[in-house]
C-alpha cells in the first residue's frame, strides 16, 4: 500500500502569544492532518518552556505574502512623509506634554 | 544575463549583512546548499534521540530520567524546526525522510556511536551538545532566514543539555573509584569523535568555500574546533578527566591547546555508513516509521470522517 500521507497532511504556520497583551508572533510550522492535531502538535513541539499562553494554527496556504521584488513601489509611498513623525514639527519649548 | 545581475545583487546583500527568506531570489546553488545542509542537520536531531534514548529505561534515578526524557524531547523538536526551516526551500518533508530512511542522506557522523555505559549520557550532553552548542550558535547568523532563527530556537533550548550532562559528569567524576573509571573510559571512547563533529579540517572541506562566501558559515571548521577544544580542557581538568589525547600542549604563543592527530580515515569510514552503529540506527529509525503508520493513518481517517461530516 502506497503511503502518501505527506499529500493528506497540509503544512501549518505556528503563531505564539507569549504573555497577556502580547501579540501572536509567528514560530514555525508543522504537518499536521486537521487543525485539533495541529494545535497539539504546536503545543508540544513550540511550548515546552511556557513560550505561550495562546497558540495559533494558520494553514499555511491560507497566507498571502507580499513578494521581495515587489517591496521597493509597494513600502515606497511611506519613505517620504516624515510629517508623520513628530519631530517633523516645531512648538514653542518648555511646555509640558507637548 | 538576468542571472548575473541578480547574482551581483544577491551577493551585495549578503555584503550588507541582510538575511536571505524565503522568496528572494537566490541561486540555484545556494538553495541546494542549504537544502543538504540543513536537512542533515534535522536528521542529525532525530538520529541523535537514539543514543539517549537507549538509557532512558536505566536512568540511575528519577530526576536523571525526567531530564533525559526532557532532552530527548528537546531533539525531536530541534529535528522539527530544522525540517520546517528546509521546507522553506521548496523541498517536501516526505522526500527529507525517504533520502534518511532509504540511507541516502547524512547525519552527524556522532551517533553512528554506542552507548555503552550510563557515563555515556553524561558525556554526550557535555561533549557533543557540547561541540554542538559551538556551531550551532555561529549559525545563528547565518544567512539564510529561516536557519538562523531555527538555530537560535535551538541554542535557547540546548544550554540545558550541556549543563546537566556536566552534572553527571562532575558526578561520577568525584563518585567512587568505579564511577570515575567508568566516565574516564567515556571520555576516552567520545573525545575523538566529537572533535570529528566539525568536519573535515579546512583544507578538505570541499563545500566551504562556498558556504563561508554566502555566509552560510560564518566560521571555519577548525576555527570551531580550536574554539571547542579550548573551552573543553580546563573543564576536564576541573572535574579531573583526563583527554585521551597524549599530544595536547598548550601553545604560550595563541594562547590555545594545539592537539593531537585526529584519525580521518575512521571519520570518513563512519560517514561512509561502516561506523559501529550506522546499521542500526537506520533500522531502528525504519521501524519506527513503520510502526508509526498506524497512527498516521487513523489521524487521517479521523480527518477525513470530520471533514466529510462538516460537508453535509
Amino acid at each position: 500500500m502506497t503511503e502518501n500521507f505527506e499529500d493528506q497532511w497540509p503544512m501549518w504556520e505556528v503563531f505564539l502569544q507569549s504573555k497577556q497583551g502580547a501579540p501572536h508572533e509567528h514560530a514555525g510550522s508543522l504537518h499536521a492532518p486537521d487543525p485539533e492535531m495541529a494545535i497539539q502538535n504546536a503545543r508540544d513541539v513550540y511550548t515546552r518552556r511556557n513560550e505561550a499562553i495562546s497558540i495559533w494554527v494558520v494553514p499555511s496556504a491560507a497566507i498571502t505574502a507580499t513578494s521581495p521584488s515587489d517591496a521597493g513601489p509597494l513600502f515606497d509611498p511611506a519613505s517620504d512623509k516624515i510629517f508623520r513623525y513628530p519631530k517633523f514639527y516645531s512648538t514653542p519649548k518648555g511646555i509640558r506634554g507637548v | 544575463m538576468d542571472d548575473e545581475i541578480k547574482l551581483k545583487e544577491f551577493e551585495t546583500r549578503l555584503e550588507a549583512g541582510e538575511f536571505i527568506e524565503p522568496k528572494d531570489w537566490m541561486p540555484e546553488r545556494y538553495r541546494k546548499q542549504l537544502v543538504r545542509m540543513i536537512s542533515q542537520h534535522a536528521h542529525s536531531e532525530v538520529v541523535g534521540m537514539l543514543p539517549e534514548g537507549n538509557w532512558i529505561t536505566r536512568a540511575p534515578n528519577l530526576r536523571r530520567k525526567m531530564a533525559l526524557l526532557a532532552k530527548v524531547q528537546d531533539e525531536a523538536g530541534h529535528g522539527l524546526y530544522l525540517y520546517s526551516a528546509a521546507e522553506t526551500l521548496g523541498v517536501d518533508r516526505e522526500t527529507l525522510l525517504d533520502q534518511l530512511l532509504s540511507g541516502q542522506a547524512k547525519y552527524s557522523s556522532i551517533f553512528n556511536y554506542p552507548t555503552l555505559s550510563w557515563a555515556d549520557i553524561g558525556i554526550i550532553g557535555w561533549l557533543v551538545d557540547g561541540a554542538a552548542i559551538v556551531n550551532q550558535t555561529m549559525l545563528a547568523k547565518s544567512s539564510y532566514g529561516p536557519y538562523s532563527r531555527a538555530n537560535l530556537r535551538i541554542c535557547r533550548e540546548e544550554n540545558f543539555h550541556k549543563k546537566q550532562g556536566f552534572e553527571i559528569v562532575a558526578t561520577l567524576a568525584s563518585g567512587t573509584e568505579e564511577q570515575h573509571r567508568m566516565v574516564q573510559d567515556s571520555v576516552n571512547r567520545w573525545w575523538w569523535p566529537s572533535l570529528m563533529m566539525f568536519g573535515p579540517p579546512d583544507k578538505d572541506s570541499p563545500n566551504s568555500e562556498e558556504l563561508s562566501r554566502w555566509k552560510v558559515k560564518l566560521k571555519s571548521n577548525d576555527e570551531l574546533r580550536q574554539r571547542f577544544v579550548d573551552l573543553t580542557v580546563p573543564q576536564a581538568k576541573a572535574v579531573n578527566l583526563t583527554l585521551p589525547d597524549p599530544d595536547m600542549k598548550f601553545n604560550e604563543e595563541t594562547g590555545s591547546w594545539d592537539y593531537g592527530e585526529i584519525n580521518w580515515d575512521e571519520f570518513y569510514q563512519v560517514i561512509k555508513g561502516y561506523g559501529p552503529m550506522n546499521r542500526e540506527r537506520l533500522k531502528v529509525r525504519k521501524k519506527a516509521h513503520e510502526d508509526g503508520r498506524w497512527v498516521r493513518e487513523a489521524a487521517e481517517a479521523y480527518a477525513k470522517k470530520k471533514r466529510e461530516r462538516s460537508e453535509v
